[in-house]
């Protein structure tokens, strides 16, 4: 019903739902088809996958939205995202489904059961219409959830000396599509009689696999909690986390600060017991409306200072390139620690540069939250004797390449240049011989009188690096024009050897 | 209160001879050119801001060669911050790793801070001028940049007396916005003097200081940059003293492509 209730909250319809009879349309295989439908339409014969002609036959004021399934995923993610605040866990399941894995997080609630009430008044508020079931896998509540008919179920593991009695009334109720096999070992199950989950789980399994295939029985094993396995969550499960909720909704971007501020302390606390401090930190926002909005934040260097969380997340909500909409409140605030790495027991203030390097890295840690960490970078050389490979700039938190400066002779004028164009700025040149330096050149539309020239220093391409073994060879010239201005040129493959008329690139300009 | 009166007192006196701390000697880096330093009163002032202006259009890189030189002198063995505009680095090319370290800077005692645009350069810049332990920065906005105005420079004078370090302005132009910068001056490439074999000599560069808000009155003086020392000096200077024309053990661009 997802595509039902997002075009009811686009309408600003919101609870109740319309009395009309709604299908969500596709075009598929020349015909259009019926992807989903809403209740109404429902309880009255039609199904995903009918033909709208047949439909439309059946239900004459039928009211037909074209299907949007990308839309519907963004919603089901914005629900994921809103439902990080029972759990960091949260998986997608199918088109319309979501998997919270509630391990460690039902001590906050009195029990599953309050846990689950509170979550679907929160969602039927917001105007969607669910089923919930609680159990202790995911195939299981997933089953209990699609085809247990209950608007909310919550299924205890049978302690085992009761496995014969009334706990197994689940099984009977669920029909063997809630294992969510092929369509045809569907049909194959329900053509050899067996109907329900009990009327497989109380055969044995060998002649089950024999016929219908393994997995059927793994299936069924998860369905039955044999089994457990855990589901993958949509997003890396952060190390720490601290949430605080209100009761009543906040809106001020100074009070949300605050509490960030108390919720970096509480995390503090646990990163100090670990003897660790984080590297990636975030902040999610769930609005009482549904919303949810997650703030990222990275250091350069483990950290637990809630001082330095806070003004970093500061900087990080003056970015943003569309500002924090409170809407009616923020009803929850979530800090994750992303990353946690080991901590160094830190000496303040024994040596001065030690702390100069701290305050160096606070800085570039601000300046990277608020210009993007790829923008705060160093010049660092390559292992290649092709100019442009062998200087450019890395972030500056990647980690240092082990290759050294190239040797300086004393005494030189400096050979490399200051600036470097990449790719090569084409320039238009007269030469006195073709394989000479050059004695004039045209550059954004000016020309330069060279003066005074240096070469060819001749740079090799990497051919053993080609496919092809080969590759043109550069002639670099220093030339100084008649103002004084100093270029680094090249000529662009070997005159008459490698190429009958060689282009001439600028390269670079020397201080 | 007393205390307070005091120091606004101190402000206007400072604020009716010029400058902050320019006179007393202190606070001033040399620039290892006596001929130089000797017409500046003894160096430029360390956390202070100095505007370096390209003269013409092709001069751009020799305005980046004498803000890199002016920070290394000021720097000492602290780091050095760049802050460059996305479309500078465009149309001036990349800093050169290579390049930099002919010029004599220790290559990992460099970060370059990239802005999206002027604004974000000027706040960065303001960020990393006023901050403590660093060597010299360089904020370096492209074109006419009008956001750096009067106000503008100002905010980065008094964030540079905060942080103690070296500031310098590069621009690509000559420009007519007011600025509170403590000196401006123009650079233009200098016909270096050649080597043997008429190769291209050591970087030169005509400066010219246009203002100087100690009173100091305007001059012009062609300098080169002796990167093996990391000082300037007169053109000419350094040639006697590099290695004399003989053959053995070539380099020095195999002794000038063997004297030419």
């Amino acid at each position: 019903m997802l595509s039902a209730d997002k075009w009811l909250r686009e309408r600003g319809e919101g609870e109740g739902g319309s009395v009309s009879p709604l299908a969500f349309v596709e075009k598929q295989r020349g015909a259009m088809r019926i992807m989903a439908v809403n209740e109404v339409a429902g309880a009255l014969g039609l199904s995903p996958g009918m033909m709208l002609a047949d439909a439309r036959a059946r239900v004459p004021d039928l009211v037909t939205v074209p299907f949007d399934p990308a839309g519907d995923l963004a919603l089901l993610e914005k629900v994921a995202d809103w439902c990080d605040r029972y759990t960091p866990s949260v998986a997608l399941d199918g088109a319309d489904g979501l998997i919270l894995d509630l391990t460690g997080c039902l001590h906050l609630w009195s029990g599953e059961f309050e846990l689950l009430s509170d979550l679907a008044t929160r969602l039927s508020f917001q105007g969607f219409t669910f089923r919930a079931a609680f159990a202790e896998t995911p195939d299981r509540a997933r089953a209990l959830a699609r085809y247990g008919g209950h608007l909310i179920a919550v299924n205890r593991r049978v302690p085992p000396q009761q496995l014969n009695d009334p706990g197994r009334a689940w099984r009977a109720a669920l029909p063997v599509a809630a294992l969510d096999l092929s369509e045809t070992k569907e049909t194959a199950l329900r053509r050899a009689g067996l109907y329900t989950i009990d009327d497989l789980a109380s055969r044995p399994r060998a002649p089950l696999a024999a016929r219908f295939g393994a997995a059927v029985v793994a299936k069924l094993a998860r369905v039955l909690g044999e089994e457990d396995v855990r589901i993958t969550p949509r997003r890396v499960l952060p190390a720490l986390h601290a949430l605080h909720r209100f009761a009543e909704p906040v809106a001020r971007t100074a009070y949300m600060l605050d509490v960030i501020a108390l919720l970096a302390e509480e995390v503090q606390q646990g990163l100090r017991e670990r003897g660790q401090g984080g590297r990636a930190f975030a902040v999610s926002l769930f609005r009482s409306d549904g919303d949810a909005r997650r703030l990222m934040i990275e250091t350069g260097r483990a950290t637990h200072d809630p001082a330095l969380l806070i003004r970093l997340f500061n900087e990080r909500i003056e970015a943003l390139a569309d500002p924090l909409d409170p809407g009616f409140g923020y009803d929850a605030i979530r800090l994750d620690v992303m990353v946690a790495e080991p901590l160094g027991a830190a000496q303040a203030g024994l040596i001065d540069g030690q702390e100069a390097g701290e305050s160096l890295a606070a800085l570039t840690d601000r300046l990277g939250v608020r210009l993007g960490r790829e923008r705060i970078r160093r010049p660092a050389f390559g292992n290649s004797h092709i100019p442009e490979c062998a200087g450019f700039s890395v972030a500056l938190d990647s980690p240092v390449l082990p290759f050294a400066e190239p040797e300086r002779e004393e005494g030189e004028p400096p050979l490399r240049p200051l600036h470097l164009f990449d790719p090569p700025q084409r320039v238009e040149t007269i030469a006195e011989v073709p394989d000479g330096p050059p004695r004039r050149f045209r550059w954004r539309r000016v020309t330069h009188d060279v003066v005074a020239s240096e070469g060819p220093e001749r740079i090799a391409a990497e051919w053993w690096k080609r496919r092809d073994m080969q590759g043109l060879t550069r002639d670099y010239y220093r030339v100084e024009d008649s103002a004084g201005r100093r270029f680094w040129l090249f000529r662009h493959g070997l005159y008459g050897a490698e190429k009958a008329n060689p282009d001439w690139y600028l390269h670079g300009v020397f201080a | 209160m007393t205390e307070r009166h005091a120091s606004f007192a101190q402000l206007k006196r400072d604020f009716d001879h010029g400058s902050t701390s320019m006179a007393d000697g202190a606070g001033l880096f040399s620039l290892g050119c006596d001929a130089l330093d000797a017409r500046l009163g003894g160096g430029l002032a360390t956390g202070a801001l100095h505007e370096v202006c390209a003269n013409g259009e092709g001069d751009h890189a020799s305005a980046s060669g004498v803000a890199l030189a002016f920070a290394l002198r000021s720097a000492g063995d602290k780091p050095i911050l760049w802050v460059r505009e996305d479309k500078g680095a465009r149309m001036h090319g990349a800093l050169y790793a290579p390049g930099l370290a002919e010029l004599g800077a220790a290559v990992e005692r460099i970060i370059l801070v990239h802005a999206p645009d002027t604004l974000a350069a000027l706040r960065a810049g303001a960020d990393i001028v006023g901050a403590a332990g660093l060597g010299a920065v360089i904020i370096e906005p492209f074109g006419e940049a009008k956001a750096l105005d009067l106000t503008a420079s100002r905010k980065l004078v008094l964030a540079a007396e905060r942080g103690g370090a070296g500031a310098f302005i590069l621009r690509d132009r000559v420009t007519r916005l007011a600025s509170a910068a403590a000196t401006r001056w123009l650079v233009a490439a200098a016909v270096s003097v050649p080597l043997p074999g008429d190769a291209p000599g050591f970087p030169a560069f005509a400066l010219s200081l246009v203002r100087h808000r100690g009173g100091i009155a305007p001059f012009d003086l062609t300098l080169e940059w002796n990167r093996d020392e990391q000082t300037f000096c007169l053109p000419a200077a350094q040639f006697s003293a590099t290695a004399p024309l003989s053959g053995a053990g070539l380099s020095g661009v195999e002794r000038r492509q063997m004297a030419a």
